[in-house]
């Protein structure tokens, strides 16, 4: 479904993912975990499009359903099937939920050649979606994340994931600034979620996260390079011996 | 008096991205301007030029009673006397005022008795303006006035309304059918000599709408006039004057376009409203004249005095509006706050892009006890231009308690625009409580790469966070306006109006 080749990434000048490899296949969750400043975030947004990031197109490639990503802008990445649920999501004062998830999701169906939404039609399918995964609904006639706790902003992105219905989900930091019962429900949302037709990459510091969505496999990015892989062992491997055994252990592959 | 100016603050966020948006937001705007045609059509248009032999032949040839003849040549001396005013934060060249037509008329609608002796291409152009005429296709929930430069061709729906004794005419008409309540009413909020362009707007006004409901009547529908400048070298001064009698209530729209030409012209209205005891005046407007294009030329200027009264208790008048066109935009749409507990708003929604410029705001005049007034103003910018909010608050000292809430917000799309905030406040009584809140912000890199991340292009994602800012006001506006404003802005809203 995925698969990137030698990715590298810099923004301003400055190189951050340095030659990065991952397969991803449907129904697969793959951890992505890594101290601060390992690039895990980067390279989050640059699967989702963002055009801060420089990416050598003669020497990285990254294909999805097919396709050559780094082609696209933004925006067709996500008409594809590719979500990222941000680590700050994005306030949109005065435009309700509701409005943005069927504007999103039109645009997809749009591209797609399905047809769109109405406006009634829609609003049945948000509140299964909501009833669903557990998710207020009042949620639906809130501003875009505008006046929303970090849990509920969190919980909002999972909406949005539940709505769209993507083929890949990227999940920046999800857990960061949840309290324990906020990161059980997205959990919960998220573990309600997966397919054998939907992969997720979870992009995470903490272990814990990976309590509630278990992973199929787990990354450990040093320095912008993948140095590690593994089961879900690996994962608490990483929480018993902390960031400083890979990074000692693998200082000679990230010089 | 406080005073602040915000530039969008440069280095950051300068970048190829922000240039982009840039583009996108002025190709909406030049994308939105569909009323740029012109409709063929013989005219009787008044040599170029002003003197009292100009203004004695309009009043001719609108038939009018002598004492508004009078009226006119004293507004005209004043305006003489007077200089125009340079206080605004706007630059452009003073028009010639000789230069210029002060009458334009299509030939064929002398006297509009009955739809069917207006001349079709009249109806023709309004119908492709959205605004069918005709019995069989006119707006069921509103009444319209249409007027094309410098007269009113049509009005719908009059024999309903006036089942209730509302009159609703245009003001050539009422000059002549019900001569003594102008005569009552007319420069009572607005005086001749209030200012350059009321007084010159006094001295040659064509025509414009006239309202009166009468005590306790509630306005089945919305009443409506649509202005449009459709010949060359002709100003429009349009003249609306609506008075609502103890009790009663009406709901005004007004909407306008002209066609796109090189130079500029000039549009200088009086718009006066008369609330008594009780009664409540809903005004809103969608001005959208031609803005000129990118490189500033042509475009109208819109020079406009606006100004309601509440002479009553518990007397209310309600100002929306959307400015979206013209090159310059002058205008203070204001109320004064007479009769105790009366209530004065004001919602506007102004954006700039390309060359325009708008300096626009209003005045809140609390004279009477418990009188309230509500700002709410959200300025846009874009492209090269500059938009001011302008506003008073000025509480007398009798008006004791009296209140004011006052919240303006800018929105700056891109670098080389500029938002300003000019806001007035004067409190003459110590019970008074006046609260003013502003902000400013930009539609953020973080926000268009979000939306893009839902599959939503950066100029749908920025129309749409404009629109998210103008909810509050577009709120104020009747459905079928937040749908027009809504598509003025780029944007299509579509279920999530209202």
């Amino acid at each position: 479904m995925l698969q990137i080749r030698n990715l590298h990434a810099s923004v301003d000048g400055k190189e951050i993912l340095r030659g990065i490899d991952l397969d991803v296949n449907p129904g697969e969750v793959h951890a992505i975990m890594g101290p601060n400043g390992s690039g895990k975030s980067t390279l989050a947004q640059v699967l989702a499009g963002h055009e801060v990031y420089e990416v050598p197109e003669d020497q990285s490639t990254v294909t999805f359903l097919g396709e050559n990503l780094l082609e696209m802008p933004a925006e067709e990445r996500a008409r594809l099937g590719l979500f990222l649920a941000f680590q700050y999501p994005v306030e949109i004062p005065g435009i309700t939920n509701e409005y943005f998830l069927r504007a999103a999701l039109n645009e997809t169906r749009k591209s797609r050649g399905l047809e769109e939404f109405d406006a009634m039609d829609f609003r049945e399918l948000l509140q299964e979606k909501m009833a669903h995964i557990n998710i207020d609904p009042g949620f639906a006639e809130r501003f875009v994340n505008h006046g929303f706790s970090g849990g509920e902003k969190k919980r909002n992105e999972i909406l949005q994931l539940a709505v769209l219905e993507p083929r890949l989900a990227i999940l920046d930091e999800t857990d960061s600034g949840l309290d324990i019962d906020a990161l059980r429900i997205v959990s919960e949302g998220v573990n309600k979620l997966r397919s054998p037709n939907r992969a997720f990459i979870v992009v995470t510091h903490y272990q814990r996260l990976l309590n509630y969505i278990v992973p199929d496999f787990v990354h450990v990015l040093v320095n912008g390079r993948i140095v590690k892989s593994g089961d879900k062992n690996l994962a608490l491997e990483l929480e018993e011996k902390g960031y400083d055994w890979v990074k000692e252990t693998f200082a000679g592959a990230t010089a | 008096m406080t005073t602040h100016t915000d530039n969008l603050e440069t280095a950051k966020y300068t970048g190829t991205r922000v240039e982009r948006s840039n583009q996108e937001v002025a190709d909406l705007a030049n994308r939105a301007y569909k009323y740029g045609w012109t409709t063929e059509i013989e005219s009787e248009t008044l040599e170029k030029g002003l003197n009292e032999e100009v203004i004695r032949q309009i009043s001719e040839k609108k038939g009018e009673p002598e004492w508004m003849l009078a009226w006119r040549l004293k507004a005209y001396r004043h305006w003489r006397g007077m200089d125009p005013p340079t206080w605004a934060k706007v630059r452009y060249e003073t028009p010639d005022f000789q230069d210029i037509s002060y009458y334009s008329a299509p030939k064929k609608a002398p006297e509009k008795k009955s739809l069917d002796e207006v001349d079709p291409k009249l109806l023709e152009t309004f119908e492709k303006l959205g605004i069918p005429l005709g019995e069989q296709k006119r707006l069921a929930g509103v009444a319209v006035d249409a007027v094309f430069d410098s007269v009113s061709v049509a009005t719908t729906h009059k024999d309903i309304l006036a089942k209730k004794g509302i009159i609703f005419c245009s003001i050539s008409e009422a000059l002549r059918e019900h001569g003594e309540l102008v005569r009552r009413y007319l420069g009572s909020v607005v005086p001749a000599n209030d200012n350059f362009y009321a007084a010159l707007n006094s001295a040659v006004f064509s025509d414009g709408s006239f309202v009166y409901i009468p005590r306790g009547v509630k306005c089945p529908m919305d009443l409506s006039t649509y202005f449009r400048i459709n010949a060359q070298n002709t100003g429009q001064f349009e003249r609306t004057l609506i008075i609502a009698e103890e009790g009663a209530e009406v709901s005004y729209l007004e909407g306008c376009t002209a066609p796109m030409r090189d130079e500029n012209q000039l549009h200088a209205a009086v718009v006066e409203l008369v609330a008594h005891k009780n009664a409540t005046i809903r005004y809103a407007t969608v001005q959208n004249w031609y803005a000129g294009d990118e490189e500033g030329r042509g475009g109208i200027f819109n020079f406009v005095t606006k100004r309601g009264a509440c002479l009553g208790a518990n007397a209310r008048i309600s100002w929306t509006q959307v400015e979206t066109g013209s090159a310059i935009t002058w205008k203070y749409p204001s109320c004064i706050l007479k009769g105790d507990n009366s209530v004065g708003e004001f919602y506007s929604v102004a954006m700039t892009t390309g060359r325009q410029q708008a300096d626009t705001g209003t005045k809140m005049l609390h004279l009477g006890k418990n009188t309230r007034s509500t700002i709410i103003s959200k300025t846009i910018s874009a492209g090269r231009s500059d938009n001011s909010y302008r506003g008073l608050v000025r509480v007398m000292p009798k008006a004791a308690n009296a209140r004011n809430y006052t919240q303006c917000d800018s929105l700056l799309l891109g670098s080389t625009c500029g938002a300003h905030t000019f806001p007035y406040i004067d409190v003459r009584n110590r019970t008074a409580s006046v609260e003013h809140e502003a902000s400013t912000s930009k539609i953020s890199e973080d926000q268009l790469f979000y939306c893009q991340t839902r599959a939503i292009r950066p100029e749908d994602a920025i129309s749409m966070v404009v629109n998210g800012f103008c909810k509050e006001v577009f709120d104020h506006l009747p459905m079928e306006f937040a749908v027009e404003a809504t598509k003025l802005l780029g944007v299509s809203l579509e279920g999530s109006v209202g």
